[in-house]
């Protein structure tokens, strides 16, 4: 958003316009470009939808998708999960230990996990490695015109490019959760029963009764909407790429912030629902 | 009573204007092209020639005006209706688009795949006689767009859109970035597809060579911000051998590539520029 030009050359009488005013029109154009683009990223998710529902995507884009969405990111996911699992055992064993819990660690580890780090983490991990080659990829592709030749050649680029993209994310970033919980459960219990030597039977206990399969489903759940948000945030960026290789660093960037700030804002709403829900069905009496 | 179908246009732009924001592209643009006409658009960097070419094969809505092919409005088509028409168009992209992401053979083989049901052999057999038509061996089918020349790349892009043998070829600066050798191999090749069935073709260029050469009239277009006004922006709608011979001065001095008044054009522009920049830093 252009800031006011001030003009020198005002007819005599005519007030200069205040800094207040600067700073009015300044907010009110943030305000404007922020409700326009959410409402072009709506449209945009309508037309994906309708599409998707109308015509199923050619095989060879699906697979395509599928690998590089998949099977390209399990290790990454895996080697993170690892690590979040290993590194909650070395933060909470301290704590616990002072209060002689620490054969409850499995129980915390377990849970935030399942939970919380398990889905968020596979989530921002995706939004970086697939949401950005996405916005970088079809960035490239409107910038060279491709997207384009699409359009002439009578297949339609949403059809085409997104929802092949939208079905990968919003199956396998689910399933790279899964991938990331189970590896940070074999880490944290790695670390805490062979490294820190925590009770074995004790540990498994205290995790099968602290984590439910309500803990799992919200997870899988979340993940689900992050990959949708992934997907569309990212695709929408890249379709809306400006010129030259500055305009697809912006557009994959662009992707990877507005996906990692959705998926925060959105665990949170949902994060608050899922407990309104759990504690409306099994409140304790 | 109703046109004969032989008079009616295949491409009808009806006082056509295209705006993006608050700037005027194209400006009350009627332009008429007959079966089987090869028209050659030219005009300098900027002043809405591509823009006029993608409005035309309904890549831009236009802001006011229609554009009619074959006697349907083309934005007031169905997506569906729309897509079925485009397999009438061709289109020669400047930079070429192949997709990256598929072999040469698949790239050519791309509209087939989306508008027809035919069998691998037969796709096969089109795939190659197309790229031996534009020039290129068998043994480019398997290479990628990134593993061949410029030169190579728009001959693809030409097979690619004359593979289903559409009834008009938009080309967007066919020669451009092309050496004169390769660029005269491109005019051939365009000639060489008119001669081999009745195309209508729309070719964006700033090369007069390519203009005097291939087409058999030729529109020159002038920016918007430089027109006097009520000035028209088709500064010339001729046959190409009446370019030399203009009334407009404009245009003879874009045939010769004479910069004339312009030069002193920009240098005022850039004196203004720094001017506002001086009293800007003064403030």
């Amino acid at each position: 958003m252009a800031g006011v030009t001030y003009r020198d050359d005002l007819p005599a009488g005519e007030a200069r316009p205040s800094k207040l005013s600067h700073w009015v029109t300044d907010w009110g154009g943030i305000v404007i470009d922020g409700v326009s683009t959410v409402g072009d990223i709506a449209i945009f998710a309508y037309r994906m939808f309708a599409w998707m529902f109308t015509r199923r995507p050619a095989r060879g884009t699906i697979l395509n998708n599928f690998y590089q969405v998949g099977v390209l990111s399990l290790p990454v996911v895996a080697l993170t999960g690892t690590f979040i699992g290993m590194v909650l055992a070395v933060q909470s064993h301290r704590q616990f230990q002072m209060i002689g819990l620490e054969n409850r660690l499995g129980a915390v580890i377990n849970s935030s996990l399942v939970r919380e780090l398990g889905p968020v983490l596979a989530a921002t991990m995706l939004a970086g490695r697939v949401g950005g080659a996405i916005a970088a990829v079809l960035g490239t592709m409107r910038v060279t015109e491709q997207i384009e030749a699409l359009t002439i050649m009578g297949a339609d680029p949403i059809h085409y490019l997104v929802v092949p993209r939208f079905l990968a994310c919003i199956l396998l970033i689910p399933a790279l959760t899964i991938m990331a919980d189970f590896m940070g459960i074999v880490g944290g219990y790695f670390y805490s029963v062979i490294v820190l030597g925590i009770d074995h039977a004790a540990y498994l206990q205290n995790s099968s009764d602290h984590v439910s399969g309500f803990d799992l489903f919200s997870g899988l759940l979340k993940s689900f909407f992050f990959g949708g948000i992934i997907a569309v945030v990212s695709c929408y960026r890249g379709f809306n790429c400006q010129a030259g290789a500055e305009g697809v660093g912006q557009a994959a960037t662009a992707a990877f912030v507005m996906s990692f700030v959705l998926i925060l804002g959105i665990d949170l709403i949902l994060n608050i629902l899922l407990d309104a829900f759990y504690y409306t069905i099994w409140a304790p009496e | 009573m109703l046109p004969d179908a032989e008079d009616q246009p295949l491409v009808d732009c009806r006082n056509v204007s295209v705006r993006f924001g608050g700037q005027s592209i194209l400006s009350h643009i009627d332009l008429r092209i007959d079966h089987g006409q090869t028209l050659a658009i030219i005009g300098e960097s900027g002043c809405g020639k591509t823009v006029l070419m993608k409005t035309i094969a309904g890549l831009i809505r236009p802001t006011a005006g229609e554009v009619v092919f074959d006697g349907h409005d083309l934005h007031q088509l169905t997506p569906a209706e729309l897509a079925q028409t485009r397999r009438r168009f061709g289109f020669v992209f400047q930079n070429a688009a192949l997709f990256d992401s598929m072999n040469i053979f698949d790239n050519v083989a791309f509209p087939i795949l989306q508008h027809e049901t035919a069998s691998d052999d037969e796709i096969a057999v089109r795939v190659m006689e197309k790229l031996s038509e534009v020039g290129l061996p068998s043994e480019v089918a398997g290479k990628f767009p990134a593993q061949l020349s410029g030169g190579m790349r728009k001959r693809v892009g030409l097979a690619r859109a004359l593979i289903l043998q559409p009834e008009l070829v938009v080309y967007d600066e066919p020669t451009t970035g092309l050496d004169p050798i390769m660029s005269d191999v491109i005019n051939e090749l365009i000639l060489a597809t008119r001669r081999r069935y009745p195309v209508t073709s729309v070719i964006v260029t700033h090369d007069m060579q390519t203009a005097r050469k291939v087409a058999n009239r030729v529109v020159m277009l002038y920016p918007r911000t430089r027109l006097q006004p009520g000035e028209s922006q088709v500064l010339f709608d001729g046959p190409p051998s009446d370019l030399d011979h203009a009334d407009d001065r404009r245009v003879r001095q874009f045939v010769r590539g004479e910069a004339g008044e312009r030069i002193d054009e920009l240098m005022r522009q850039t004196a203004a520029v720094s001017h506002a920049w001086a009293g800007d830093s003064a403030d």
